[in-house]
């Protein structure tokens, strides 16, 4: 070609706008994440590098409460949702379209399509029913929320695994004499874990972000580590917020990194 | 078929329906029955103490958008209301449209790369759609804010010499906004553009049509669906955030996420937090809707 210089795919200023993008998407963050480590309160002034407001969240009681509190959640919620998808997913792919399947899509991936605060409000009526009539007022709620919305995060790549795999291989179990739970559980189940353990990831990383739904079916005492930083960065901000932000941040980072080496090596 | 393979038809089907019957119970108690309840609470009258009495009533409809005289009964706008309807449509639509704005050269500048780089771009898209929207909204109310970093720096620089006003603002709820929903516009819009046939534009260039030509008339018309799905994946969130406009817009610049919750807080008026809710339902299932039946008359267009 005469002109080198010309690509055929270049539009005039895409490439300055997306640049602008992927500064403007990771600025405001790289900012949190730097005056976390300021000896200063504020974003105000940097005052030097200082470790000290990880140890004021670190030595703080309802931080480590609230932790605990997410952590246990986002693990009851993940593993009881991952459980859930697994079997609908094995349920929903490889067979015969049959009447109601649209039904049961539909279903799993309503808590996608709702509003997340009409959710919020439906849940917090119809828990307030629940607690009048037995008085119990335990973490059974939150879990039982969290459990519901993280289906279809669970289901999503599990079914993507499901319908990426080769079924000659459960047939050629068969035709070994292999029963229907043999095959499941020594050709079946070991390909699809890859699929499950992605779906557990996401279903973790989306109970462990969430506000709303949480803010409004908790009951007092029962803060999660975004429902108590919401409540902060309401009163007053201090750098605390921003050391807690970004543990939080290395920890999604890190289970979304395992997330894609996980789901990769289906096209190798 | 013979009777044998119809057997095996209902059993498979049958099994479809065991393996799923769990989780469909545990969505049915914690996520979708409890909506029913909610459409019934909206025609209920109100709790003196919140919650809601017994009885029928119409007010919480009534109440969306009129606001009955408390001596002579008569009905007028509710203007309150009425604003925050505005506001909410008005900077759902304003985030969708920058965001497509912004994120189609995005989507586009990914799409272009060379296979191993684009999968690093995309991620770098992934990380902030995953990263908790209450960070990333507390990482831009950290710049604006009064004594926040931009303030800060034009002050030091004495480019200003008072504090801008900058949070609590419909623009601040709309610069969040943005922020937080763009990757769910560049996700959608990438997808598609990943499936373009580079092909095109030579036949189009070959054929003297400018760039502008080509983006309007080749690229645009073939990626419809990703900006369709791209762009309700931004509107349906905008329409019902709550978590944004509560820190950047703070208590006036309400949006309707935040008036359903008051109306279960503050105003003690669960039956119009209900109707809001179930209006707000209503119109998000009739953008879905208006989705679906597009894809689908795409795909058969297509075939």
């Amino acid at each position: 070609m005469a002109n080198k210089g010309f690509v055929i795919s270049r539009l005039p200023g895409f490439n300055p706008i997306a640049g602008l993008v992927f500064a403007g998407l990771y600025l405001p963050i790289l900012i949190l994440v730097v005056y976390s480590f300021n000896a200063g309160r504020s974003v105000a002034s940097w005052e030097g590098f200082s470790l000290q407001w990880y140890a004021v969240a670190w030595e703080n009681d309802a931080v480590k409460d609230a932790t605990i509190r997410s952590l246990y959640l986002a693990a009851s919620a993940a593993v009881i949702s991952t459980v859930l998808a697994t079997l609908a997913a094995l349920g929903t792919t490889r067979r015969k379209a049959f009447g109601g399947q649209t039904f049961i899509y539909v279903m799993i991936n309503q808590p996608l399509m709702v509003p997340e605060i009409v959710s919020a409000v439906a849940l917090l009526i119809f828990f307030a029913m629940i607690k009048q009539a037995t008085g119990y007022a335990g973490m059974g709620y939150l879990i039982a929320a969290h459990s519901a919305f993280c289906i279809p995060f669970a289901y999503l790549p599990i079914r993507a695994r499901l319908e990426g795999m080769d079924m000659t291989l459960e047939t050629a179990a068969a035709d070994l004499y292999a029963s229907t739970w043999q095959a499941f559980r020594f050709v079946t189940l070991p390909l699809l874990l890859p699929g499950i353990f992605a779906g557990m990831m996401l279903a973790f990383v989306t109970s462990l972000d969430d506000v709303v739904i949480t803010v409004f079916v908790k009951s007092a005492g029962q803060d999660t580590l975004p429902t108590y930083m919401l409540g902060q960065i309401r009163r007053q901000v201090t750098a605390e917020i921003n050391a807690i932000s970004t543990v939080l941040l290395a920890l999604t980072v890190l289970l979304l990194t395992l997330f894609f080496v996980l789901t990769r090596k289906k096209d190798e | 078929m013979s009777p044998a393979e119809q057997a095996e038809v209902t059993r498979s089907a049958r099994n479809g329906w065991l393996l799923s019957a769990p989780a469909l119970v545990v969505l049915t108690l914690a996520a979708i029955g409890p909506l029913a309840i909610v459409g019934a609470y909206s025609f209920m009258p109100p709790g003196e103490f919140g919650n809601v009495a017994w009885g029928f009533s119409l007010e919480a409809w009534q109440g969306i958008l009129f606001t009955k005289d408390i001596f002579d009964g008569t009905l007028a706008w509710a203007d309150a209301n009425l604003t925050i309807f505005w506001r909410s449509v008005k900077l759902s639509v304003l985030t969708t449209v920058f965001a497509f704005v912004v994120g189609f050269p995005t989507a586009w500048f990914i799409a272009t790369r060379p296979p191993k780089a684009r999968a690093m771009w995309l991620f770098l898209i992934t990380i902030p759609f995953w990263t908790n929207l209450l960070i990333r909204t507390f990482a831009i109310t950290e710049i604006i804010r009064k004594e926040g970093l931009l303030n800060t720096v034009l002050l030091n620089l004495h480019i200003i010499g008072q504090p801008l006003e900058m949070i609590y603002t419909d623009t601040a709820v709309f610069i969040g906004m943005t922020y937080v929903y763009l990757p769910l516009m560049v996700l959608p819009l990438f997808a598609s553009l990943d499936r373009f046939d580079m092909r095109l534009l030579e036949a189009a260039y070959d054929l003297y049509a400018n760039p502008w030509q080509v983006l309007r008339r080749v690229i645009m018309p073939i990626v419809k669906p990703g900006i369709i799905a791209g762009s309700i994946l931004v509107f349906v969130p905008s329409l019902g955030a709550y978590v944004t406009p509560r820190l950047l817009g703070g208590g006036k610049n309400m949006m309707i996420g935040n008036f359903i919750e008051l109306q279960f807080g503050q105003g003690r008026n669960w039956p119009l937090g209900a109707s809001l809710s179930v209006t707000l339902l209503i119109i998000v299932t009739g953008a879905l809707l208006v989705y679906v039946r597009y894809a689908n008359r795409e795909t058969r267009h297509g075939q």
